[in-house]
């Protein structure tokens, strides 16, 4: 077997045994309810995770993604609250902020040469100072569409249904892979994460491929912030604080390497199961508390990253050998 | 003597002119706002708050400090902060004495700085992933300590450390004042200070010129820990408890934010404690002008942010280039000279 699939392996390997740990002493846990709520419930985190996945296969990271869910949040709830905008047009016009925004910070990012981890963190700040300009009130959503948006889904057999934005993730994860794979943009990411010295002599556009990386950030942050607030029907300033920290845990459990260059958009998928796995098991127990996720994903991103060393360690003797 | 003297106050002149700027701005609209007046032998006024609230923010931009020196970052001390807090309120309430718990409390922070620090010398981690495993699970660490609740205490001991006073001063004043001279003194008095920056500098060529650099690497994260858990103590003893959800949330970004506005590059290399400690003072000197002034402190954020991208754009190679292109060459000549005395 190829050395770059050993991450993914790993991490399916860890999912499917937990998952039959799990079944073993909750049988309910296979039920297609359970399934069903476990891609509703992760849905905007897992958009927001395809996009980080390429920012970090870039060899970049993006601190800016949890204050664009709130943002867009907030935005959608004052937009449909003061004025008699279609919801559609107001997506549109969300998506077409956010995705400015990352690019600027793309533009930033290479222009001035500056750590991505500060420029975002910029992000961060001004994305969220935005949202509380606009509100620090929690505003609901109540116009008509969001209820028929809610109203779709496809009934799975068992009483699990797969919901509009449940079915939206799988999309997004889709269409990453196919970005990631088969577009030359995808392997201009790959190549970028290799080295940006190495890909600019390879001829790889540097510049317009880092935009382009963190644009594609922020239109799917603004993506997840449209799903949160079809989940929440409502938007807070204060909403979906930390997502970017559990984005790029669920990143790195996938087994992307986080000095980039290596890894794949399906992993994160997994990445995504697992943790929603912890917090179902941790609900269906009822005794255990909840910190016990936070400390059980901090354990497996540990165990992932001593993963990642040994596996690079072990190629680089091969190579040495050879 | 003088001419070190010198060069010391030209490092810190910008942030001592951003500093005197902001008070000067808010003193123009609150009249009241540099009086200070004794009141029970202690200082009271607008600007003994500014150093008293920005006492957890300035230790641990002391920490943060000598991390970025080494081309480091240490996101974790929020949550050891939170975690050192839990440690100190439950065992002041398990019936410890005052100064058990305090040392005990230190050594937690030191241990969590010492895991960092391992993740990245030893194991050749980056200092960003190295320290999110922390980040991500101390939280949950800390409510295991907590039992989840929040833990009240009522040792006048320890509140003393909140809200005491010592010398006029409030006691977490005087605890960021004497560290802070201690830590500066340390690194500077003696070659450790130029050994860091060398790692900074340049990792791999420093441990060939026989610089121990995994043992200073570890040491750096260890002094995070340290002031983590300082700033820990200080922030339970603040409020009579310890938060594990709030206690310190967020302000591993202001420190990194103090340290990048104290003017110490975040590629590692020549740092400046006294000037973090600046930077410190000046978002909070900020904070507290947004919040008399009665803008919504909504806008703190974005002022924040604002300030990222002005000294972005400052300490950015390309900036610099074109603004070398522009100076007087004379000058530009007889400032490197300066630097090279």
């Amino acid at each position: 077997m190829k050395q770059k699939y050993l991450p993914l392996t790993a991490t399916i390997l860890i999912f499917v045994l937990s998952y039959a740990l799990c079944a073993a002493q909750y049988p309910n846990i296979l039920s297609t309810r359970v399934i069903g709520n476990l891609l509703t419930d992760n849905a905007f985190l897992g958009i927001a995770a395809v996009g980080m996945t390429f920012v970090i296969l870039s060899g970049g990271i993006d601190l800016s993604v949890g204050s664009v869910i709130a943002f867009t949040g907030v935005f959608l709830a004052v937009v449909l609250e003061h004025t008699s905008m279609h919801p559609l047009a107001a997506f549109a016009l969300v998506l077409a902020i956010t995705t400015l925004f990352g690019a600027l910070m793309g533009v930033i990012i290479h222009y001035l040469e500056m750590p991505a981890f500060i420029v975002t963190l910029a992000g961060m700040f001004l994305a969220r100072g935005m949202a509380f300009v606009l509100s620090i009130d929690s505003i609901p959503i109540k116009h008509p569409f969001y209820a028929t948006l809610k109203g779709f889904y496809y009934k799975l057999p068992g009483g699990g249904r797969i919901t509009l934005i449940g079915g939206l993730m799988l999309l997004v994860f889709a269409i990453g892979i196919l970005i990631a794979h088969r577009t030359r943009f995808g392997t201009n990411v790959y190549a970028l994460g290799g080295g940006s010295a190495t890909a600019k002599l390879m001829g790889v556009p540097v510049a317009s491929t880092t935009v382009k990386i963190y644009a594609l950030s922020g239109l799917l942050a603004g993506l997840s912030g449209i799903v949160f607030s079809l989940y929440t029907s409502a938007g807070y300033s204060l909403a979906a604080v930390g997502v970017e920290l559990d984005a790029i845990t669920a990143v790195v459990i996938g087994g992307t390497l986080l000095t980039g260059g290596s890894g794949f958009v399906a992993g994160t998928l997994v990445g995504i199961f697992i943790q929603g796995l912890i917090q179902t098991y941790i609900t269906f127990d009822g005794s255990l508390s909840s910190w016990w996720t936070k400390i059980l994903i901090g354990v497996l991103l540990f165990a992932f990253i001593l993963l990642q060393k040994g596996i690079i360690h072990l190629s680089r003797d091969a190579r040495q050998r050879a | 003597m003088t001419s070190t003297l010198r060069t010391y106050l030209a490092r810190l002149l910008p942030q001592l002119i951003a500093l005197a700027a902001i008070l000067i701005a808010i003193s123009m609209t609150f009249p009241g706002f540099l009086n200070l007046e004794i009141q029970n032998g202690r200082l009271y006024g607008s600007l003994i708050d500014i150093l008293n609230r920005g006492a957890p923010v300035v230790l641990l931009a002391i920490g943060m400090t000598v991390v970025i020196a080494t081309k480091g970052i240490d996101l974790s001390v929020g949550a050891v902060m939170a975690i050192c807090g839990a440690v100190a309120a439950s065992f002041i309430t398990s019936g410890h004495s005052l100064l058990e718990t305090i040392l005990i409390t230190l050594a937690v922070g030191v241990l969590c700085g010492m895991w960092n620090g391992i993740l990245v010398a030893v194991l050749d981690i980056q200092p960003i992933i190295a320290t999110l495993v922390l980040m991500v699970a101390g939280r949950g660490i800390a409510q295991l300590v907590t039992e989840g609740t929040i833990l009240t205490f009522n040792d006048p001991g320890l509140i003393f450390i909140g809200s005491g006073s010592f010398a006029g001063l409030p006691m977490p004043v005087v605890v960021w004042l004497v560290f802070g001279v201690l830590v500066a003194l340390l690194v500077r008095q003696s070659a450790l200070g130029m050994l860091i920056e060398a790692i900074g500098v340049n990792r791999r060529a420093s441990t060939l010129s026989g610089v121990l650099t995994p043992v200073l690497l570890i040491a750096a994260y260890m002094l995070s820990g340290l002031c983590a858990a300082i700033a820990g103590i200080i922030a339970a003893a603040d409020i009579r408890g310890a938060d594990a959800n709030n206690a310190g949330l967020w302000l591993e970004l202001d420190a990194i934010l103090a340290v990048v506005v104290g003017g110490t590059s975040l590629l590692g290399g020549r740092f400046s404690i006294a000037a973090s400690v600046l930077g410190a003072i000046i978002i909070q000197a900020i904070n507290t002008g947004i919040l008399l002034s009665g803008f919504p402190p909504e806008f703190n954020l974005i002022i924040k942010a604002a300030i990222i991208v002005f000294i972005l754009v400052l300490q950015s190679p390309r900036f610099r280039t074109a603004f070398a292109f522009f100076a007087v060459p004379g000058r530009a000549a007889k400032t490197t000279e300066q630097e090279a005395k």
